[in-house]
């Protein structure tokens, strides 16, 4: 069993060893809300609620918002 | 030595992300705008005469800068999320190297986060839609949006755990129909929205859509090869790459 793990050769590259959950999750946490805050600007801010005040946010991504399929206005 | 393995996925990601975004972006340049100039063109045709707003962002600036910004922005968010999913699904999905592990991550992706929300509430050009409903039509598109990634994920697992009993290939076609199974009331019940104009035409708004479906093709193809390279690189390096790690590492600092 063990020799059978260990050999990868060129045609049968090694499989991907699994990373632990407890190491991604800090990363995943902190990042992920991080990204969906950066979607949130891109896609929903100044249309249905806005933190910032204004419209200057949503007519700057006018175009990406329309194209990339977030209901605009 | 794990943790840093995630931070440097987590950093290909996103720059896997910008170079898909950059890609993206020449598609919605040269096939997006022409679509979204039309649409507004007919939107300022058929607006009352004293209803001109006054402009904060020039169309120039909106068609380029602004164009730039947001799709590079959305390329770089979700190439950082789709990396940490990756981080989870490797080694765990079934037996794919980095690399095709990084391209099959990449087209459910595209199915789950654009494909199934966009086949009920597809994007729309200036001009469609009615400026009342902008609230329950953005909860509506969020809602299927995660309503669809979260069965996804279900589905994944399902598909992983009737593996054992079923076989790779017959749990997996059971995964997909219980996805579709799920999703299919999703789409009977949630409300219908169309606010197209009468006189809006047909072929803009049809071009207006392929565009935005290609723009996603490309962004999402053009992640899963790149990041799948960058992955492949980190994760299984080339003998002689691994040798200069090795010594890198065992030098003293």
């Amino acid at each position: 069993m063990a020799q059978h793990v260990a050999q990868p050769t060129a045609t049968t590259p090694a499989l991907p060893a699994t990373l632990p959950l407890k190491a991604i999750a800090p990363w995943a946490v902190f990042f992920g809300i991080l990204m969906l805050v950066l979607l949130y600007f891109v896609g929903a801010e100044q249309g249905a609620t806005a933190v910032v005040s204004g419209s200057g946010v949503h007519e700057w991504v006018h175009d990406a918002r329309h194209l990339l399929g977030f209901p605009c206005h | 030595m794990n943790s840093a393995t995630v931070r440097n996925l987590l950093v290909r990601g996103m720059l896997a992300g910008l170079g898909a975004g950059v890609l993206a972006l020449i598609a919605a340049y040269f096939l997006g705008e022409p679509n979204v100039d039309r649409a507004i063109g007919f939107e300022e045709a058929h607006a009352p005469a004293h209803e001109h707003e006054v402009e904060i962002v020039s169309r120039s600036l909106q068609s380029t800068a602004g164009l730039a910004t947001g799709v590079l922005i959305y390329g770089i968010a979700f190439g950082g999320i789709a990396a940490l999913a990756y981080c989870v699904a490797l080694g765990r999905v079934g037996r794919f190297s980095p690399r095709a592990t990084a391209l099959l991550l990449s087209g459910c992706a595209l199915l789950a986060v654009y494909v199934v929300p966009f086949l009920k509430y597809p994007a729309n050009p200036p001009a469609v839609g009615n400026g009342d409903t902008i609230g329950k039509r953005t909860t509506l598109y969020f809602l299927m949006m995660v309503l669809s990634v979260l069965l996804a994920i279900a589905a994944t697992i399902l598909g992983k755990r009737l593996a054992p009993k079923l076989g790779t290939w017959y749990a997996t076609v059971a995964a997909v129909a219980a996805f579709a199974v799920v999703i299919g009331p999703a789409f009977a019940f949630l409300p219908v929205i169309n606010e197209v104009p009468a006189d809006f035409p047909a072929t803009v708004l049809w071009r207006f859509r392929l565009s935005a479906l290609a723009m996603q093709l490309i962004l999402w193809g053009g992640f899963g090869l790149l990041f799948g390279e960058l992955a492949e690189r980190l994760l299984n390096p080339r003998p002689a790459k691994a040798e200069k790690s090795r010594a890198v590492a065992a030098a003293p600092n």
